[in-house]
């Protein structure tokens, strides 16, 4: 099965990314080369701070933009990693030894290939 | 006895909880509804104790309301028509209870948790909730599963042990082996759960290190005559002595090496000395007397300042042919590293072929330590990034890290 992980980070994590804290981009990359010497990765990509992006609502034909993201939270989305695990269980497991996991959160989801195939699918389904 | 209702309650349900079920599920072969009467009759004290006193015997107490909530689910489900006897004997049973003191048969409990037609990965987690009273969603956060499936699997778990009628009763000689490993097993298990290394966790984690001592205890008063529960509880003993010293003031991770032995609890490894040579002294050897004497060799080691590391290398060989685990040939290679030279502790883990070893922190931080020492820097700083990712504790990532800055400026030399 895929699994998602949502990585959420204090902002003192996101402020560290400017070489600030070199130790930590070092986790990362140890996790990272363990995630793909395991065979578990499949994909992700990390983001850039919250307060360089913006959110989008077109609801009732109204246009809404705001600066940064949906809700202003202690914790935000870091970045994401897709992984082929045989259990959300073996995806728990990976999601503890996340550096990230010492400061903020987690969360693991499985992709769902229900509405993937449909999604994907050229004709609709 | 504390006049606090509220206050016996607990000491009640931290002192009886696993006597109370066993007594209960023994006589109906069903855990889930002595602990849904149990849970009634806790219910049923918290909101009458109060007003009316708490009772001479509290536990007699308790069986009593817990077996009429039986006996009044029984008539509602019309359960099973053999169940109605035991239901009357437990009857008969509670009411002479007022004079006498009811059975002790957590060991028959224990033994229904750790049976072979229970899942094996389950046998933990029933014990801590069965025994213990522990719920799901504590027991899910030791072991990394979510708590709705962690609930899920345990009440599985308890319908397997109804619905194939496992029998509470004490396995007979020719099965006892096999069964007490499986009951130890489980004891230990629990110890070692939510740490990444055992020997040298934050002493903030203790996860359920308390709850599984306690367990060894009553393990071994059930079973006082069995070696290798005695060496259970001397090798946890001996791991908890050291807990103090395992971080630096500052939180570090201290590795045994570097560890102050002033600050090792003397009294917790006396205990554990005494437990071990006890259990040597009815030279029945296994694989828990052989981790403790492992972990008696290091605090000797480090009394007279020198590690005996062939002495610790023998003891590992009889530790892979009693429990050939990933962690015991990974154990083995690094006292082989130590004892003879880097080169001989390398080939010992090349020997290791189990696939979980792909994902064994241990495996990859003793590989990178052995390789730094042979000289082989660039390969070491490949298997320090491996052990490093698959680190959970972050003290020991940081310590890890420092390892790795320091084999990398080596060979940048």
């Amino acid at each position: 099965m895929q699994v998602m992980m949502l990585i959420y980070e204090p902002a003192d994590d996101f402020r560290a990314r400017d070489g600030e804290r070199p130790a930590l981009i070092a986790a990362w990359r140890a996790y990272y080369r363990a995630l793909v010497d395991a065979g578990v990765y499949v994909g992700g990509a990390p983001l850039e701070a919250p307060s360089t992006g913006a959110t989008v609502r077109v609801h009732d034909g109204q246009r809404r933009v705001q600066d940064g993201p949906y809700a202003d939270t202690k914790e935000q989305l870091g970045g994401q990693i897709i992984l082929e695990v045989a259990s959300l269980d073996a995806a728990l497991d990976w999601a503890a030894r996340c550096p990230t996991a010492a400061t903020g959160a987690i969360e693991v989801r499985p992709v769902s290939p229900t509405v993937r195939d449909l999604v994907e699918s050229p004709d609709g389904g | 006895m504390a006049d606090d209702p509220r206050g016996v309650v607990e000491i009640v349900a931290r002192e009886s909880y696993g006597r109370l079920i066993a007594y209960l599920a023994a006589r109906t072969g069903d855990v889930a509804s002595a602990e849904d009467a149990l849970a009634d009759a806790f219910m049923a004290a918290l909101r009458t104790w109060p007003a009316d006193g708490v009772p001479a015997k509290p536990e007699a107490w308790l069986l009593t309301a817990a077996r009429r909530r039986l006996i009044d689910r029984a008539r509602h489900e019309r359960m099973r028509a053999e169940v109605a006897p035991a239901l009357r004997q437990l009857v008969r049973e509670a009411e002479e209870m007022s004079e006498h003191e009811f059975p002790d048969e957590r060991l028959k409990l224990l033994f229904v948790c750790a049976h072979p037609a229970i899942d094996r990965g389950m046998h933990t987690p029933l014990m801590l909730q069965v025994v213990l009273g522990l719920d799901a969603a504590t027991i899910a956060s030791a072991f990394l599963t979510s708590p709705a499936a962690m609930g899920q699997r345990l009440s599985r778990a308890k319908a397997r042990i109804k619905e194939t009628r496992i029998a509470f009763e004490e396995p007979d000689r020719r099965e006892l082996a096999p069964r007490l490993d499986a009951v130890l097993e489980a004891i230990y298990a629990a110890y070692g759960s939510g740490w990444d290394d055992p020997a040298g966790s934050d002493p903030r984690r203790r996860g359920l290190a308390h709850e599984a001592v306690w367990l060894a205890r009553t393990a071994l008063q059930l079973m006082p005559g069995e070696p290798e529960a005695r060496g259970l509880l001397a090798l946890m003993l001996y791991c908890e002595a050291r807990r103090p010293a395992r971080r630096a003031a500052n939180g570090d991770y201290v590795p045994m090496s570097e560890q102050d032995t002033g600050m090792w609890d003397r009294c917790l490894i006396d205990e554990a000395e005494r437990e071990l040579s006890a259990a040597a002294a009815r030279q029945r050897a296994g694989r828990f007397q052989l981790e403790a004497a492992l972990q008696s060799a290091h605090v000797e080691g480090a009394r007279r300042g020198r590690i005996d590391w062939r002495a610790i290398a023998v003891l590992y060989e009889g530790l892979v042919r009693a429990s050939p685990t990933v962690g015991a040939f990974v154990g083995r290679a690094a006292a082989l590293g130590e004892a003879e030279a880097a080169a001989a502790g390398l080939a010992a883990l090349d020997e290791i072929d189990a696939p979980s070893a792909r994902t064994y922190q241990p495996y990859w931080a003793v590989r990178a330590h052995l390789l730094h020492r042979a000289g082989r820097e660039r390969h070491a700083l490949a298997a320090f990034d491996r052990a490093i990712g698959l680190t959970e504790d972050p003290a020991t990532r940081q310590f890890l890290l420092r390892r790795r800055a320091a084999a990398g400026s080596s060979a940048a030399r």
